[in-house]
Formats: structure tokens, sequence, C-alpha cells
């Protein structure tokens, strides 16, 4: 018996797992083995149930074997009724009908859109997986039919395709530097910090950017393409100069073998196409500087307007304490004592509100604190003023000095206006701080006039500075003429007036040394920002040394033999002041942007510098820093940066447009000299590169007729897209203030007196909660279910929760009129005009 | 990508990349992550999709959930059984929604389960008095946690039936700037 039993199992599971196979197969391929498969399988099963009764039989267990074999016989009917049903289906499932195969295929591809979509849907994983399986297994069934050779053709692209992107994804989030140490600062210090970071790293991002179109399309080629160093005059140190032109300070100083290289503007040959490759080195040195400007644009407004989607409106103080509490608790936190600093901070701001809610704020001596106000501006625009004078009086001086010749003097001379002014940058913002612990702000407010004048104090100093420039440029430019007029004469003087004008002899060969050069004022443009970028860098980096290493430093190992507690009194451990150091990223990246079209090193530089910054600021935050006790952002929006750095993006601009537009290129050096502006190498182009109808049709282009209309309809695109977002703005605010009016007199007409009868025992004892309990009130509910369902409330029971969704309920304008109520809600109206 | 892993098949990967907001690399690494939780539990070879619980005790000594003071809420909102114990389903998915690449829809709707305390589907008062009580510990006395949550209430519910459905909830959080840069894990 027993043997007989296992014998049946196991022939059920060879039989399972056969068919099992053969439905795989089937899929698979055709039709036609599966037939002469199942033939064998039929004579085994009923050999081997034949030879089980062979085997017994016996005259005792005659009964038992009739028994035996009638139940046999009934399992092998069963089994090959189910067989033949299993057979049917299978033919059915073999040859689908176009019909079904559409629908499945509609099937399909709704899940696939639904896959699309799966990431985003509030689903627990399992249902998700699901739905992909759903989409596997029928996809391989959809392959067969008709059509389906291109079918099978599209859904491999397809899957080719996604499997692309999926890699592509994986390879950019690789890509990305620095995320653990983000991560570590977050967890300590919160967001508000972390964002600078997050900021350098995208900043990290802008001028690899910038670096690879300057270094890829001016330097390389010039390196690569162009004449070698001392083949012309402009690519050799003068002959006075070469003794020291290798001197560490030299160099340090951007002079020597460093100002004659690839760095700066005045290396560039002015040939218009150079190499195997004939690459027109002055166009790309032109359009690789219009280029970083341009790009530079659209990535800042790019990330505004992302941000702007984001925000969703801008500030807004009419969810003051809902925000705070679902919004206030950073989930980044890990480290348990910032965790501590965030309850202390949210506490006091819940404190704070509330005692702002309870009491009305006592104006108490108005007068004075206008005065104070008063004061302090007046005090900040004197120490504006003052810092502008100093960089004039200054730059004033270093240019008397660089007249009488730059070796007399030290080099605190030498260096005057770059120290003089990381040196206001670094100490003006501090008095400022104390002077506005006299205006008495609410803190956003005094962070936001604070941040402005920082702004308004490094745009004066840049202002300055650029001024000073620009008198040091046109002393150069009459120097240059000078220089004209005299290189004739000793041209003459080389020839010893021997040999007339007009002759063909060969020329007397001078080595490149010994020409006299003109002073290339675009070079001097490019040594200064580069020489003010290096000593901004430098104090930036000292600052943090001292303020803050060795402050930790003095506090943590001086705290034990001083009178006071050095940690918790003065001067205790500082704070990442986030705002300045995002302030000093922006005006040090305008400084780039200034001095890029003169200094093609100037990227390069400003990557090392951010790099380094990096790493030394991650260490100093993690080993100098308290978290922030009081954390507040300069704006609710995200843009206010983001803003500030189009600001500085445009003006850093201005300038350099400025002289390119305005002021003509040095003679003897860089890619434009011999031109009368900078900007001719584009007509140059137009006509020699471009065939003949493109120059022709550009020149049409460029006509004032045409352009002036172009400018025009632009403008009035302008007037016209403000004003319908104006329009939206305020059709916005009318929404809600319906929809706040339409929940107050829901308010009120729940708490009207011959409703509240009906349902006294939902009320609490305190009046203000009646709308809370109200939940399950008939009335509101038959409210809530529509129009004209006045009646039918009654039938609702209490305890029922109405359904979820209520988009429906909003309806603004006249609530929808129950029969009974207009005169109720006549006497509403007047109470409606109560405040919340 | 490309380097042998024997934790996951690679049609695995391909699924979760689908269902979430990782990456290959990340959902490998959370893998590795969930594993130092307990890597006695938890096998390195995922590829027959296990049937491995982790209990809410383990989980919340990770770092970023440590000092949370909605840890337990968190993990019961994503867990299947409701009680905070997950699979490595559920821990991924966990993660991928409070990622930095999450959209603010599905922020929110998690955001609102996590608050709803006592999982009725609205926040009502006691669920806000709750979060105020979680936030600011016991520095705030009872009435004044019931003045902010009636405050909250008066703000943000818009159709007066004392309580925060997730369309209220959904109106007055799409507006905050500051959510989708707290309600964010970086793992």
């Amino acid at each position: 018996m027993e043997e007989d039993k296992k014998w049946k199992e196991r022939a059920k599971i060879r039989k399972r797992k056969r068919l099992k196979r053969e439905e795989q197969q089937d899929q698979e391929e055709g039709g036609q083995k599966r037939g002469q498969r199942r033939g064998q399988s039929h004579p085994e099963m009923e050999e081997k149930t034949e030879e089980e009764e062979a085997r017994r039989g016996g005259g005792e267990e005659d009964r038992e074997r009739r028994r035996r074999s009638r139940k046999i016989e009934r399992t092998t009917r069963m089994k090959r009724r189910k067989r033949r049903q299993r057979r049917r289906k299978r033919q059915r499932k073999r040859t689908k009908s176009p019909e079904e195969l559409e629908r499945l295929k509609e099937a399909v591809d709704e899940r696939k859109k639904l896959i699309t979509t799966l990431r985003g849907k509030p689903w627990p994983m399992r249902k998700k997986l699901e739905s992909q399986l759903f989409v596997e297994k029928y996809e391989g069934a959809l392959g067969k039919g008709r059509g389906r050779k291109l079918y099978a053709y599209k859904v491999m692209m397809r899957k080719k395709w996604m499997k692309f992107e999926r890699d592509l994804e994986n390879f950019k989030t690789a890509c990305i530097p620095w995320e653990m140490k983000i991560k570590e600062i977050e967890s300590h210090f919160g967001s508000s910090v972390a964002s600078y970071f997050i900021f350098l790293r995208w900043m990290y991002g802008i001028n690899m950017i910038l670096f690879s179109l300057t270094f890829g399309l001016v330097m390389v080629p010039e390196a690569l393409m162009g004449r070698p160093y001392g083949s012309i005059p402009r690519k050799t140190v003068p002959r006075e100069e070469q003794a020291s032109a290798m001197d560490f300070a030299v160099l340090w100083d951007w002079g020597g073998y460093a100002k004659y290289s690839v760095l700066f503007y005045g290396y560039y040959n002015n040939q218009r196409a150079v190499g195997w490759l004939k690459f027109r080195m002055p166009l790309s040195y032109f359009l690789v500087g219009v280029g970083t400007v341009a790009y530079s644009y659209m990535v800042v407004i790019r990330t505004m307007a992302r941000n702007a989607k984001e925000d969703g409106g801008g500030d807004d103080t009419s969810f003051n304490f809902s925000w705070k509490i679902f919004t206030s608790w950073d989930y980044l936190i890990g480290n348990p004592e910032t965790a501590d600093n965030k309850f202390a901070s949210i506490t006091t701001s819940f404190k704070e509100a509330i005692v702002e809610e309870q009491e009305s704020r006592k104006d108490d001596n108005i007068h004075l604190t206008r005065f104070l106000r008063v004061l302090a501006n007046f005090l900040v625009l004197c120490c504006l003023a003052g810092s502008g004078y100093l960089i004039y009086f200054v730059v004033r001086r270093s240019q008397k000095f660089a007249l009488e010749g730059l070796d007399n003097y030290g080099w605190w001379e030498r260096n005057e206006v770059n120290m003089v002014m990381s040196l206001l940058g670094m100490f003006c913002p501090m008095l400022f701080d104390v002077i506005s612990a006299l205006e008495n702000y609410h803190p956003r407010i005094a962070l936001q006039w604070q941040l402005g004048r920082i702004f308004a104090l490094f745009l004066g100093n840049l202002y300055t500075f650029i001024i000073a420039l620009m008198d040091q440029i046109n002393l150069k430019r009459a120097e240059e003429e000078i220089v004209k007029f005299n290189m004739t004469a000793w041209q003459a003087n080389l020839y010893n007036g021997t040999i007339p004008e007009n002759s063909t002899a060969p020329p007397i060969t001078v080595d490149p040394a010994d020409v006299p050069r003109g002073p290339c004022w675009e070079t001097m443009v490019g040594q200064e920002f580069v020489r003010l970028i290096i000593s901004d860098t430098m104090t930036t980096y000292i600052t943090l040394l001292i303020g803050d290493f060795l402050r930790a430093v003095l506090v943590r190992f001086l705290n034990h033999c001083w009178c006071w507690d050095l940690e918790y009194g003065f001067p205790s451990y500082s704070e990442f002041d986030v705002s300045g150091n995002v302030l000093g990223l922006i005006f040090n990246q305008g400084m780039i942007w200034m001095g890029a079209f003169y200094a093609p090193c100037l990227p390069a530089l400003n990557l090392l510098r951010l790099h380094v910054s990096m790493y030394l600021q991650c260490w100093a935050v993690m080993c100098c820093n308290v978290p922030q006790e009081r954390v507040f952002k300069a704006s609710g929006s995200n843009n206010f940066y983001m803003a500030m750095l189009l600001v500085i993006l445009f003006l850093s601009t201005l300038p350099a447009i400025y002289t390119i537009v305005s002021i003509p290129p040095s003679f003897d050096c860089g890619p434009f000299s011999g031109k009368s502006r900078m900007f001719d190498v584009i007509q140059e182009t137009l006509e020699s590169d471009f065939p003949a109808w493109f120059g022709k049709v550009f020149s049409y282009a460029s006509n004032p007729g045409l352009v002036l209309p172009f400018l025009l309809l632009m403008v009035l695109a302008i007037y016209y897209l403000h004003s319908t977002s104006k329009t939206y703005k305020h059709a916005n605010l009318e929404l809600k203030k319906k929809l706040q009016a339409v929940s107050e007199e829901l308010i009120i007409f729940m708490s009207l007196p011959h409703l509240s009868s009906r349902g006294r025992h939902h009320f609490s004892k305190d009046s203000r909660d009646s709308r809370h309990s109200s939940t399950s009130h008939p009335v509101v509910q038959g409210y809530r279910n529509g129009r004209g369902s006045a009646l039918s409330h009654s039938q609702i029971p209490p305890s029922t929760r109405p359904p979820a969704p209520r988009v429906h309920r909003y309806q603004p304008g006249p609530l929808p009129g129950h029969p009974g109520q207009p005169a109720s809600r006549k006497q509403d109206s007047s109470l409606s005009s109560r405040s919340r | 990508m490309g380097n042998k892993q024997s934790t996951f098949r690679d049609d695995q990967l391909d699924e979760y990349q689908d269902c979430t907001f990782f990456t290959s690399k990340e959902i490998l690494r959370l893998h590795g992550r969930f594993r130092d939780l307990a890597p006695n539990v938890v096998p390195l070879d995922y590829t027959n999709n296990p049937d491995v619980t982790l209990p809410s005790s383990l989980i919340i000594t990770m770092p970023e959930l440590k000092e949370n003071p909605f840890r337990y809420r968190i993990l019961e909102t994503f867990s299947e059984d409701g009680e905070g114990n997950l699979t490595f389903y559920d821990f991924v998915d966990l993660f991928s929604v409070l990622s930095e690449t999450a959209p603010l829809d599905l922020k929110i709707i998690y955001a609102f389960r996590i608050y709803d305390f006592n999982r009725d589907g609205f926040l009502c008062l006691e669920d806000v008095e709750e979060t105020v009580h979680r936030l600011t510990g016991e520095e705030l006395r009872v009435e004044e946690r019931r003045l902010v949550a009636r405050r909250v209430m008066e703000e943000a519910d818009l159709d007066g039936d004392g309580k925060l459905s997730l369309i209220d909830f959904q109106n007055m959080i799409s507006r905050a700037p500051d959510f989708i840069s707290t309600f964010h894990i970086r793992i």
C-alpha cells in the first residue's frame, strides 16, 4: 500500500514537471513537438499503472485489488479528462484571435505607461513589482501573431533604450563628487549649512564647464598648433626682463615667463587660421569669451526657473504655525548635539509665535527706534563711502609707485590694492554686524539688511577697482601711441637708412626679444584680476585658519586656566556663517566672469581654488564650528542667492563688454591685434569663411531698419507676458480669498444656535472646539454631500466618515443653496466679518 | 553595471531601479546597510527574494534615523505589517521616498501618513498635538500645545470638519519652501 502511494505520488510529480516543461516550451516553439511528446507519455503512464496491477494480483486481496483498480481507473479517467481540458486551453492560447491580441496589447501598453510612473506611486513595493511581472509575462505571448516581428522589434528597442537611460543615470550619479562629505555635514549641522556646500559643488560644476571651454578651445590649440615660444615678439620675454624672468618673486607676481604664456591674452597670435586643422584662433577666442557668459546666463536662469517652480508662489504667511510644525524638523540630522539644538530652536520659535499670538506687540518708543535705524543707516553709508575712497586712494598710490618703478618698494606697496580690498571685505561686515545691533530688527530682517549691505560693499569695491583699472588702461594706451611712434623710428634705424623702402632685399632678422614692445593693456588687466583672485583666496584661507581654527584651539585649551567659561561666554566656538560665505563665493565668481576674457587661465585657477576650498572648509566646519542656535534663512525662497548671482553676472559682464566694444585692441599683442575693434573678427569670418549669400543675409539682418522693429516686438512681448502673469497672480489671490471665505462661512454656519440643538451631544464644553467635534454632524455631512441634498442628510448615520477626495466640493462663488437656508445665510453675512 | 556582484540578478536590479529613485549602485549600497544591521540574518544572496524582516528596534539604531522624533512612525508607515518591521523592499521604499529625487507629491502623501498617528486617514487635533509634543518635548505646557494645534486647524482646515484631510495637507504643504529640503534623508 505504501509503495503504491509513493509510486503514485512520484508519478504525479513527474507528470506535473513534464507538463510544466511542455507549457514553457509551447510558448517558445510550435506545437508540433508537444503532440509527439505527449503521445509518448500516455503509454508510459498507462504502462506503469498496469504494471502496478500486474504486480499485485493475489487471491486474498481480490476485493482490495478490485477497489484499487476501480480507483485507478477513476483516477486515470479524471487524468485523461484533465489532460483533454488542458490541451484545449492550450490550443485556445496557441491561436489567439486578433481581438484578443489587441486587448492584451492594450493591457500591456497600459501597464507599461504605469511603469514609467511607477516610481511616483505611493504603493508598497510588492504591488509595484507585481505590475512589472504582469508586463513581462504577457509580452512574450504578444510576440506571436500577426505583425509580431515589428512588435517584438519595438519592444526590444524600447528595452535597450531603457537600459541605456538607466546606465546613463547610474553614470551621472557616480560622477557626483563629495556626496559622503556633504552627508556628514548635513547630519551634524542641518540643511542650511550643507546648502552652502551644495552651492559650492554646483559652482564647481559650472567652473568645470568654463574651464573645459577655455582650456580645450583656446589654450590647447594655441599651445599645440600656434607658433612656439620665442618665434615672434609677443611670445618672447623682452631682453631687459630676461634676466629676472625665472625668479620666483616675478613668477608669483605673474610676470616673466608666466606673462608670456598661454595664460594671458598677450601671448596669442592674430594669425587667422593655425595648424593643419585651419583652426580659426581669433574667432575661437572671441566666441569662447561670449560662450562662457552665455552658458553662465543659461545655467543660472534655468536653475532659477526650476526653483521658482518648486516654490509655488513665494512667501506666504498664512500657514505660519502649520509650516512650523510640519516642516521645521530637519530629517537630515543624525547627530545628538545637533538634534538637541534643533529641538531647542523649534521650542523657542513656537514660544515666540505663541507669545505673538497672545499679546499684541508693544510698539514702545517708536521714535527712538526710528531714530536709531536712521543713525545706523547713516553710519553704514559712511562706512561704504569710506571704503570706496580708501580703495581709490590706494589705487592712485599704486599708479604713482608704478610710475616710479616698483623695485623701490617692498611687498606691501606692490600688493597694496589687493590687500586693502581683501581686508575691507573681511572687517567691514563685522562692523555692519555691530552697527545693526542698534536697529533692533527681527533676526530674519536683520539678516537681509546685513546681506544687502555686504553686497553693496563688495559691489562698491569692485567697481572702484574697475574704474581705477580703466585709468590704467588709458595710461597704457597713451604709452602705446608713444611706442608705435618710436617703432617706426626704430625700424628706420635698423636699416640704417641705407635701403629705400620699396626694395626687395631680404629684411634683417632681429631677435624677437629685442623688438620694442607696446604695453599690452589686456594682459595687464588679466594680471590684475589674477592677482586679485589670489589675494582674495589667501585672505579667505587665513581668516579661516585664524578666525575659526585658532579661536577654537584657544577656547578649547585655555578654558582650563581662564576666569570665565570660554565655551559659553565670549568668544566661544564660532558658527558657520552661511550667508557671508555664499556672498564671498558669488563675488569670487563675478571676478572670474569679468576677467576670463583677458586671462584664459582664470577658470582653471578658480577650479583649483574651489577644489581646495571644499576640502579645507569641510574640515574646518567639522573641526571648529558648532551648529547654529537659531537658523534663519535669508528669505523663504531658494531663489534669493540665485537672484544675487544673476545680478553679479550681469554687472560683471558689463565692464568686459564695454572694453571689448569701445577700446581698440593693442597693436602688437593678442589675437585681435591689428583690428580696429575686437568684434571685427566676426565680420572678417563672415566675409572670408562663409559663402557670399550668407554675408548678404547677415548684412540685411543687421540693418537697423530690421533690428529696431524686432527690438520693439520683444519689448511688446515682455510687456504682454508681464501683464498676463500679473493677471494670473491676481486670479490666484482671488481664488485663495474665496476659499477662505467659503471655509469661514462654513464654520459660522455650523456654529449657529438652531443647528447646534440637533447635535448638542456632539459639542464639547469649550465653544471653540465646536468646529472640530462636529465631524459627524449630520447637517455638515449633508452640506458636504452636494447641492440640493439637504434633506438626505438625515439618512446618513452620524458615525460614518465621508470618503476622502473632496475636491469637487471646492466651489468658488455662492454656496450650494439649501432651500431653507437663504434667510439664515443673510444673518451669517454679518457674522462672517469676524476674523479667524 | 559591469561589476560582478552576486547579491541581485540583473533583472532584479532593473526592477528596483524602475520602482524607486535609486541607481543600481545605490541599491547595492542600501543592501549593504541593510545587511550591516543584522549580518547573521540578512543573506548576502538576494537572488531568490528571501523573506527577511528586520525588527524596528534594530532599524532605529541607524544613524540617519536615530535622532528623528518620528522614527517609529516612519517605520510603521513603510512596513507591510504596520508594526515597523521592514523587509528589504520596504527599506528601499523608505529611503527612495525620502531621497532627494522623489517628487513633492509623493513626499506629501507619505508625510501625511507619517504624521497620522492614529492611522485614521486624517490629521485630527490629537495627531497635531502629538506632533508638537514630539517636536518640543516637555518644554511647552499642555494648553500651549493645544493652542498651537487649534491654530493649525484654523489655518489649514478648509472644509471645516476639524481635521486635516490629504487635500488640506497638500494645499498647505505644497507652498512651504522648506518642505522638500527638510523631508529628506541622505543615505
